[in-house]
């Protein structure tokens, strides 16, 4: 990522007509450059990555073993909001930010995004948010110890943390709504001549539909913590009985956001993998059209299943069983995805660079949490398994294992393009096979806790969860080192390494293969020409 | 790229400091807002500290944007991103309000009648299902607001707005600077009157219909909706008073007018969200 | 570890040993290198169950896990195909197709049939879990920071009333003192119903929300303040039963169980004749007057069952979450504020009201403690009748 820093100096074009240019540290802070801003977007999810991850570690120290070991309840509290909070705002979120701000330009042969000043906004938002909730840890009564769903009376209880909290979703909330303006109109106007929706790359049409997600749902997110700050400070009575209100109100508009919330997380995924599968299976990607159809669906659905999450607060009979089905309908969308991509490897020619891995990692693991869910739609089941750790392990699956290693696909996938060097592919094979192996010794036993009725959010545990917890904790830090591996490897490549070619993968289609690697500061000044054959890659 | 004679279809603009700027103005708002929230010392004069970066930061970013556009350097295809990109911005801002018109219809149609429901008699005993409430808790009493006073005439004011933004734009569109002018600044004066209107009405909800944001769910739905509702009409007076401005100075063509048209699709969304409130928040 | 207690319940049967093996063959299955090891303390399926909803939920949970597993196995069967015979490295050449409307077609229709086939068990269990209908007795359950309060409503018990509180001691869980076999999972008080009876659950709460949850009944509500919501069970074995707090309410959310003893008819009708006696004993005489060492006595009790959780028994509190009382303001003041925060508590803290809670004789006497315990020593005493007086202003 460093290397386009040189490439902007070397210039292939003339600093002339661009006026002052400034140099370190204001070059990535006034910057409108679209790849300056990927590139510190998922530095930036990475950092958080880290930091969210140090969290988690706390959490599974503490429950290495019953009994309390290191830190006090409230501190536990706190750790399991801000660690997924971080992780889901702060890490997966603005890491595909950073893949689409560097790769959909280039896929669609645009010189930037549309608002390139915007652009940059967008990202410097994330780190005043950041640093509110990493505050709020040190402020009196500590950062918020509600969950990442905040739900109140709990929330109006906490101390000036939850505050910090609030309007740290309120920045993150303006981040992506520009974000995901820009990115929808980027997609929207910008395309090369020629290239109609329908022979856009997959990941585009993902991010488009993500975008849609992002602008409809995060402004409710935003309403909730508002409505939750004034029961807080201005006596309004939103969320109490006494005075009317209902605390089931909050978790309906939560979840309202909520659920589109993890298809924000799953959709670019699925985008990812849709370009690393074909690529690596030397065909077209099976059933384009129905893809796009299935996204769609996915999107639109996710907004009518929210009260899955909310089977055991007394809605309904009727309600209960409108959100099962519904619910239920998601698997049928989501399995096209998967059928599709499966049908893209057969009777292809495949190899398994690291990229393909980690995308064929990402297919059987999602699969898995999305069969758990599956369960977890089920009301009946669901009462049984509700806040239970074999939701802990469903989402784990579909989060971590889904996106996080879709992402990692991602990264592996473009690196040469970024850098103009290869990766270490003894290092990303050793980085995948440790991940999956460890991940799974993580997560798995997890189903089993939650199904013998080990609750979630606990800092301490009854004895006859004590086996698997243990092993869930000899994974997760196995996991976590694992993790440093990229490290590791992104800075090799940036360093030096083998000479990437404009398309180091034979099986690679689209238009950010036509430029060399690493792309040049500014790509396609002029509108490219492209080519329909190309499409579908 | 920049360079206006270019037959480019791109604009990508220069290397700019405003939006680290905007983001220092939003830390000191959240800090400030944190701290005053909190009442710990010093935490109002952050929050006002927040609000003079902001000011600054908007001066010269939109002034920024006005110069790029008045220079040229916008072409058409800029001005199709622009109105997706407003368009959007519009839809986002629908949702927000939507998640509180959602929470109206949730405790109208939900909450309260379940409270009042014989089911919970063990918990709100002798506690009847009504509109407007203010729950089963509340002591005092409390008059509602009606819609046939004032809020009628807001939403008279209002649409008259609607026509005479309308008709500055026709004044526009036929370069007709006089129609332009007179009809934004006509547009200018009915915001202001019902901004001035609104609070008068809070006055008198305080002061003697003992209406208050604490007076349980319709005091807290009504004012964060019409407070909510108020805020963008300010907002929109103001996008409104900075067109007005550059109007004068000369600034718009028949054909290139975007600033203007954003800010009428505001004024109209203004508009439309204040029929919604006047019919489910004061006359329903 | 867990060895011969880690049983959550303690009865067994074939039939749900049978269970426990078709879902742990498949589970371990999946686990691969656990296998070796599915025994009784490695829980790898839901609970024995123990009503007969509960049993129509395990077999529906076992049915999908089934159901998912296969599907599973049939995608993943296809994948692993190609990832073997489908290789560059083989020197298989890739094909050229991209689109096939009969198998798009084939597979949204197939999964659609699978849904439609489990929607059917799904409905009808949640149909039979959600009938509170016609109940033998009704309980009333309320959630406390961190307690449950128990009210039997109808039946014969109808009247008695007390507090659960976790029995597990302070020592056990620092790790200072070996665990015990229901370590987290005890009760100085366990809720008590007759076996084979239908009891109908009330839930709310006084603060926050909790959830009373037994998985051996498949039973999980929400206890909302402000809101009563109801669900039921019906317990055909005799047995204790435990299950924890569902919902985070705060720092001692872990520690928070719902233990249930179900008890023969004759056992009840003796329990419920010991409650009303001890009740009846307990009464306190409202216009007793009260000497110094009694109340404070007494008050420590009630201290470190209602206010220690947050304010410590030594009174210093977990600052600055939970204040010290131990030399504060208010403990030392004016003898009227220091009632009325025990009475109406401060909304929008975590400090509730004990008004509804407690007698006036046991806030008379937490007060009269706090008042004179740590370095408090103010010496004052505070009569029933100065509760009762306090408690309209
Ligand atoms: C990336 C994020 C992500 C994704 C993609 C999903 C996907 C799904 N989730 Fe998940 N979920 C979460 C993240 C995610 N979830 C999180 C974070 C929580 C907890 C939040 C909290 O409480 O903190 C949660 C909780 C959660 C619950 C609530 C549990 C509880 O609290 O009690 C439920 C219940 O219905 C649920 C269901 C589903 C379903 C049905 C899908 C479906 O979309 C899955 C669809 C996929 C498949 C089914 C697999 C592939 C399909 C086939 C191979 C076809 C054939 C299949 C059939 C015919 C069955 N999820
Ligand atoms: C995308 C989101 C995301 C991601 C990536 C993760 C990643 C991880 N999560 Fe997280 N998690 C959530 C989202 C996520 N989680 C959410 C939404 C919740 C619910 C919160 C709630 O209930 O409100 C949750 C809750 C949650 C719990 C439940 C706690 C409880 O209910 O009490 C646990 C427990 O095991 C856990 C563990 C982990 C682990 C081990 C990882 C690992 O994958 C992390 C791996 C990464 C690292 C470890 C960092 C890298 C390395 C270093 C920092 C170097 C140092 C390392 C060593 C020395 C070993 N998570
Ligand atoms: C769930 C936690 C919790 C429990 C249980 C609890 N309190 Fe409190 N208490 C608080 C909190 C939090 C405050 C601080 C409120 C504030 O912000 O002023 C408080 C404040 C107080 C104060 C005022 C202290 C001061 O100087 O400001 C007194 C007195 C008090 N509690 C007494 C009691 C008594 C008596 C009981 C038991 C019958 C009790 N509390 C149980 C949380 C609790
Ligand atoms: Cu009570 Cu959790
Ligand atoms: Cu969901």
């Amino acid at each position: 990522m460093q290397a386009t820093q040189h490439a902007a100096h070397t210039g292939n074009h003339d600093d002339e007509s661009h006026g002052h240019h400034p140099t370190g540290l204001m070059r990535w802070v006034t910057t409108t450059n679209h790849k300056d801003i990927g590139s510190m977007y998922l530095w930036f999810s990475f950092i958080m990555f880290l930091v969210g991850g140090a969290m988690s570690l706390i959490i599974r120290g503490e429950l290495l073993a019953p009994g309390l070991q290191y830190v006090s309840p409230e501190f536990y509290n706190q750790m399991l909001t801000l660690h997924a909070l971080i992780m889901v705002f702060g890490a997966i979120m603005p890491a595909f930010v950073g893949f689409a701000n560097w790769m959909i330009p280039m896929m669609i042969g645009a010189p930037d995004m549309a608002f390139a000043r915007m652009n940059n906004w967008s990202f410097w938002l994330l780190p005043p948010a950041a640093i509110l909730l990493v505050a709020s840890m040190f402020v009196p009564g500590g950062a918020a110890g509600t969950g990442w769903t905040l739900y109140p009376p709990l929330s109006i209880q906490m101390g000036m943390g939850m505050d910090l909290t609030i309007f740290a979703v309120h920045i993150l909330g303006m981040s992506s709504i520009m974000g995901s303006i820009n990115i929808i109109t980027t997609i929207l106007n910008m395309r090369a001549p020629g290239m109609t929706l329908m022979k856009m790359p997959l990941f585009c049409w993902t991010w488009l539909v993500t975008g849609f997600l992002l602008i409809a749902s995060m402004p409710i997110l935003a309403g909730a913590v508002t409505m939750l700050l004034t029961d807080r400070h201005f006596g309004t009575s939103f969320f109490s009985a006494a005075g009317g209100g209902d605390p089931v109100l909050f978790q309906h508009i939560f979840w309202f956001f909520g659920h589109p919330e993890v298809y924000i997380i799953a959709l670019p995924a699925f985008g990812v993998v849709s370009h690393v599968i074909p690529a690596f299976s030397r065909k077209h990607l099976f059933g384009y059209t129905s893809m796009v159809y299935a996204i769609a669906a996915i999107g639109l659905i996710s907004f009518f299943v929210w009260a899955h999450h909310m089977y055991v607060t007394g809605i309904p009979l009727t309600g209960q069983l409108y959100f099962m089905y519904a619910t239920m309908l998601i698997a049928i969308p989501t399995g096209v995805k998967v059928f599709n991509w499966i049908t893209t490897m057969w009777r292809g020619s495949l190899s398994f660079e690291t990229p393909m891995l980690f995308a064929l990692g990402f297919l059987v693991l999602f699969t898995i949490g999305g069969l758990t869910g599956l369960v977890l739609a089920m009301t009946a089941v669901d009462i049984q398994l509700q806040d239970t750790y074999y939701v802990v392990a469903h989402f784990h699956y579909v989060m971590v294992a889904g996106a996080l290693f879709s992402a990692y696909a991602g990264l592996y996938f473009w690196l040469p393009k970024w850098t103009g060097h290869m990766y270490h592919e003894g290092l990303g094979k050793l980085h995948f096979w440790s991940s999956m192996i460890f991940f799974n010794i993580a997560f798995f036993p997890q189903h089993f806790l939650g199904l013998a009725g080990m609750p979630r959010r606990i800092p301490d545990y009854a004895q006859q969860f004590a086996d698997f917890n243990l092993i869930s904790t000899v994974g997760a830090f196995g996991f976590g080192i694992s993790q440093l591996l990229v490290l590791v490897v992104v800075f090799k490549a940036v360093k030096g390494g083998a000479k990437a070619e404009s398309r180091p993968w034979d099986g690679a289609h689209g238009l950010e293969w036509t430029v060399p690697s690493p792309a040049p500061y500014h790509t396609f000044e002029e509108p490219p020409a492209f080519d329909p054959a190309e499409a579908h890659a | 790229m920049s360079n206006p004679a270019s037959a480019s279809r791109y604009f990508v603009p220069q290397p700019s400091h405003w939006p680290l700027v905007g983001s220092l103005a939003l830390l000191l708002l959240a800090t400030g807002a944190v701290l005053a929230m909190n009442s710990v010392a010093g935490g109002s004069l952050v929050l006002i500290g927040g609000f003079v970066v902001l000011a600054i930061m908007l001066f010269g970013w939109f002034g920024r944007v006005i110069g790029e556009s008045e220079s040229g350097s916008y072409n058409g295809q800029v001005d199709r991103s622009f109105r997706w990109a407003m368009s959007w911005f519009i839809f986002s801002e629908v949702m927000f309000f939507a998640a509180f018109f959602g929470a109206l219809f949730y405790v109208r149609v939900l909450s309260v009648p379940d409270i009042a429901s014989p089911d919970q008699a063990l918990l709100w005993e002798g506690f009847k299902d009504q509109w407007p409430t203010a729950g089963p808790a509340a002591k005092d009493l409390f008059t509602p607001m009606h819609a046939w006073g004032i809020p009628a005439i807001n939403t008279l004011l209002l649409l008259s707005s609607g026509v005479t933004i309308t008709w500055a734009h026709w004044g526009l569109l036929a370069n007709k600077r006089q129609q332009l002018i007179v009809g934004l600044a006509m547009t200018i004066v009915l915001g202001l009157v019902f901004i001035s209107l609104q609070a008068y009405e809070y006055f008198e909800a305080y002061s003697h219909l003992n209406l208050k944001m604490t007076t349980g769910v319709y005091g807290s739905t009504f004012y964060m909706l019409t407070g909510f509702h108020g805020f963008h009409v300010t907002l929109g007076a103001t996008m409104l008073i900075v067109i007005l401005v550059r109007s004068m100075k000369g600034h718009f063509t028949a054909e290139r007018h975007f600033a203007f048209e954003a800010v009428a699709w505001y004024w109209h969304f203004v508009d439309v969200v204040w029929l919604g409130l006047f019919i489910v928040v004061y006359w329903l | 570890m867990g060895g011969e207690m880690a049983r959550y319940t303690n009865k067994n049967s074939d039939v749900s040993r049978l269970r426990h093996g078709s879902v742990g063959l498949l589970m371990a299955g999946l686990l691969g290198t656990l296998s070796g090891v599915a025994n009784a303390a490695w829980e790898i399926s839901l609970q024995e169950p123990v009503t007969a909803v509960a049993r129509r939920v395990y077999d529906l949970h076992t049915l999908l896990t089934w159901v998912i597993f296969i599907i599973f196995i049939g995608v993943f069967a296809v994948a692993t195909y190609s990832i073997i015979f489908h290789r560059k490295s083989k020197g298989h050449k890739a094909a050229d197709f991209h689109d096939n409307t009969t198998v798009e077609i084939a597979w949204t229709v197939v999964p659609t049939l699978i849904l439609i086939a489990i929607a059917v068990p799904a409905t009808t269990t949640l149909v039979e879990m959600r009938d509170t209908s016609q109940p033998d007795l009704t309980i009333k359950a309320t959630g406390y920071q961190w307690k449950w309060g128990y009210e039997y409503i109808t039946g014969d018990a109808a009247g008695v009333k007390y507090m659960s509180v976790l029995a597990t001691p302070r020592d056990q869980i620092e790790n200072k003192a070996p665990k015990g076999a229901n370590y987290l999972l005890e009760v100085d008080r366990p809720m008590v119903v007759p076996v084979g009876k239908k009891v109908r659950m009330l839930l709310t709460s006084s603060d926050v929300i909790h959830n009373w949850s037994v998985p051996a009944f498949a039973v999980k509500a929400d206890a909302v303040p402000g809101f009563l919501r109801d669900t039921w069970f019906r317990a055909d074995k005799e047995g204790t039963y435990r299950g924890q707090c569902s919902e985070l309410c705060g720092k001692d959310h872990g520690f928070m169980p719902v233990v249930v003893e179900v008890v023969s008819t004759e056992k009840y009708a003796a329990w419920v004749e010991g409650q009303k006696k001890e009740m009846a004993a307990a009464a306190d005489d409202p216009s007793k007057v009260w000497k110094l060492d009694e109340l404070v006595a007494r008050g420590e009790k009630v201290y470190t069952a209602n206010c220690a959780a947050c304010h410590q028994p030594n009174g210093k509190g977990l600052p600055p979450a939970f204040p010290g009382l131990d030399g504060s303001k208010i403990a030392k003041g004016p003898k009227e504020a220091h009632l009325d925060i025990v009475i109406k508590g401060k909304p929008g803290t975590a400090m509730a009201g004990y008004g509804a809670q407690l007698g006036d004789t046991d806030i008379a006497a937490v007060v009269a403690y706090e008042r004179n315990a740590w370095t408090n020593k103010l010496g004052e005493v505070i009569q029933p009748a100065e509760v009762k007086a306090r408690r309209g202003k």
